[in-house]
């Protein structure tokens, strides 16, 4: 059967020259980069070696820049670790309705802790809406975290004009930029951003590696405590394999790479609206190139979901249908999608690896399901 | 929250037998909403106080398909006392379980048939 993979927000295939230049670290450069022996002096160097590698890529300094074990840490540490270091400035938070469950839930056990957090609403076309974001600011606020593209809709917030309220106002600007980190291009200097989070698994990098900037000065309460790696922040033994593994699929990507990408994610969206009934979710503009987010009018996001894996298609639904609540997804709640289209939601998600003809042959699938669907559902 | 479905779940959701609509129904039973997520409306035809068949059209998951579809046997060539006893747990073992959250199709499906044999009941 036909493999067509579309779900690239949610991990993607590691590339092979990633596989390739970690593979040597498994098996003979498996020194620990703390040792002064050789073998953990060849470790060492190839760890400070990539860290140049991500810092360049956002125009960091490579001391800005730690290895975590992925997304999540990197926004525990960059969100309690402001929060808890600055709590004797300020206990509140401004975060934005719509961002991943890493930071949502960070903010909402921080909301339990003392500290008060500000919820930025999102306007009908996915964009942080910047007015409240600057009224909400008092004199107790020492954070502002909100994603950099976002991981349903795929758009992309203006950090820039953020990262200048943040500095006016002298607060900490964190943005979670999992989603589009090397597919979107992010200067810290420009940006004034203070802490930014990375993960590898969604470049064709490999699991449980990922890293966070944290601007020159910046003190954030450590939390993993253990050794003095990574410049004190961050305990533990540094995943060698991992990190040398990240910064080559950051260094494989290239401009022609996303400018494709983005052709053929316009193409999809362009293909998948002729079908009735269907509605793009978020900006065609300022949408993060590999991102396609369709409702589909009267059908089941699920039943959508499992007829395509059925033909050998992988998508997901934006609607956490499965929930026992039968909520359907927050970020299509914060565009003010209605619960009905919500739950009619479909994410095709691309890398580069995706050709026209699966393209093609999705669209087809998607034609047939539909239509398969809506003929055995009593709202027409 | 992930979860697997039963082989029996999916083979209904792809391949129901039991969908669409009857002509002139006997009894026809209306239940969810769009807004929460499934609607399903079954459609009865009776004959002799005897249920001569059932057809459903559903918007909804897989489980809920599938619980349609199982009902619409089920409850195929039942008097409408024994109908009225089909119950939510008796789907749910025939369909070998479903996940937790998906066990409210079930009900949603024994619901349907409650009404559209109150339907039927109240246009004889």
């Amino acid at each position: 059967m036909k493999k067509v993979y579309l779900d690239n927000a949610a991990t993607t295939q590691v590339a092979k020259e990633v596989v390739e230049v970690m593979q040597p670290y498994f098996l003979e450069k498996y020194g620990n980069a703390s040792c002064l022996h050789s073998w953990g002096q060849e470790a060492r160097d190839a760890v400070e070696q990539s860290r140049k590698v991500i810092a360049e890529k956002i125009n960091a300094e490579p001391e800005e820049i730690i290895f975590t074990g992925g997304g999540s840490e990197s926004n525990n540490l960059a969100i309690k670790g402001t929060a808890f270091q600055l709590k004797d400035k300020g206990n509140h938070i401004i975060t934005s309705e719509f961002e991943h469950p890493a930071v949502l839930n960070i903010c909402k056990a921080l909301g339990k802790k003392g500290f008060e957090v500000t919820y930025v609403a999102i306007d009908k076309n996915g964009f942080v809406n910047l007015e409240q974001l600057k009224n909400s600011i008092t004199n107790k606020t020492v954070l502002v975290s909100i994603m950099h593209a976002n991981n349903e809709i795929g758009t992309i917030q203006n950090i820039n004009e953020i990262g200048n309220i943040c500095k006016e106002n002298n607060i900490v600007f964190h943005t979670d930029a999992v989603q589009s980190f090397a597919k979107v291009p992010i200067d810290v200097k420009k940006e004034n951003i203070t802490l930014a989070s990375f993960s590898a698994h969604k470049l064709h990098g490999p699991k449980g590696i990922g890293a966070l900037y944290i601007k020159k000065a910046t003190k954030l309460k450590k939390q993993i405590d253990g050794g003095h790696q990574e410049f004190n922040q961050r305990s533990g033994t540094e995943n060698v394999p991992g990190i040398i593994g990240f910064a080559k699929a950051v260094e494989v990507i290239t401009e022609k790479n996303i400018e494709n990408i983005t052709e053929f994610r316009n193409y999809l969206i362009n293909e998948l609206l002729k079908i009735k009934g269907t509605a793009l979710n978020g900006s065609q503009d300022n949408r993060l190139c590999n991102n396609v987010s369709i409702s589909f009018k009267n059908v089941e996001g699920e039943s959508i979901l499992l007829s395509l894996d059925d033909k050998g298609v992988a998508v997901t639904t934006s609607s956490a249908c499965t929930s026992s609540k039968l909520e359907s997804s927050h970020v299509l709640k914060a565009i003010g999608l209605k619960s009905e289209d919500a739950h009619g939601t479909i994410r095709f998600t691309l890398s580069k690896y995706t050709t026209k003809e699966e393209l093609d042959y999705t669209i087809e699938s998607v034609r047939g399901i539909i239509k398969k669907l809506r003929g055995i559902s009593p709202l027409k | 929250m992930s979860f697997k479905y039963s082989d029996e779940v999916l083979k209904r959701f792809r391949n129901p037998v039991n969908a669409g609509k009857i002509e002139n129904p006997g009894g026809v039973g209306v239940v969810g909403n769009r807004n929460c997520g499934d609607v399903m409306h079954l459609y009865l035809k009776v004959e002799n106080n005897v249920i001569k068949d059932v057809k459903f059209e559903t918007l909804g998951c897989a489980a809920a398909l599938a619980f349609s579809d199982l009902l619409c046997d089920i409850a195929k060539n039942k008097t409408i006392e024994q109908a009225l006893k089909i119950t939510k747990d008796e789907l749910v073992k025939e369909l070998g379980g479903v996940p937790a959250p998906k066990l409210h199709c079930s009900l949603l499906a024994v619901d349907a048939l409650h009404k559209a044999i109150e339907d039927f009941q109240k246009k004889k």
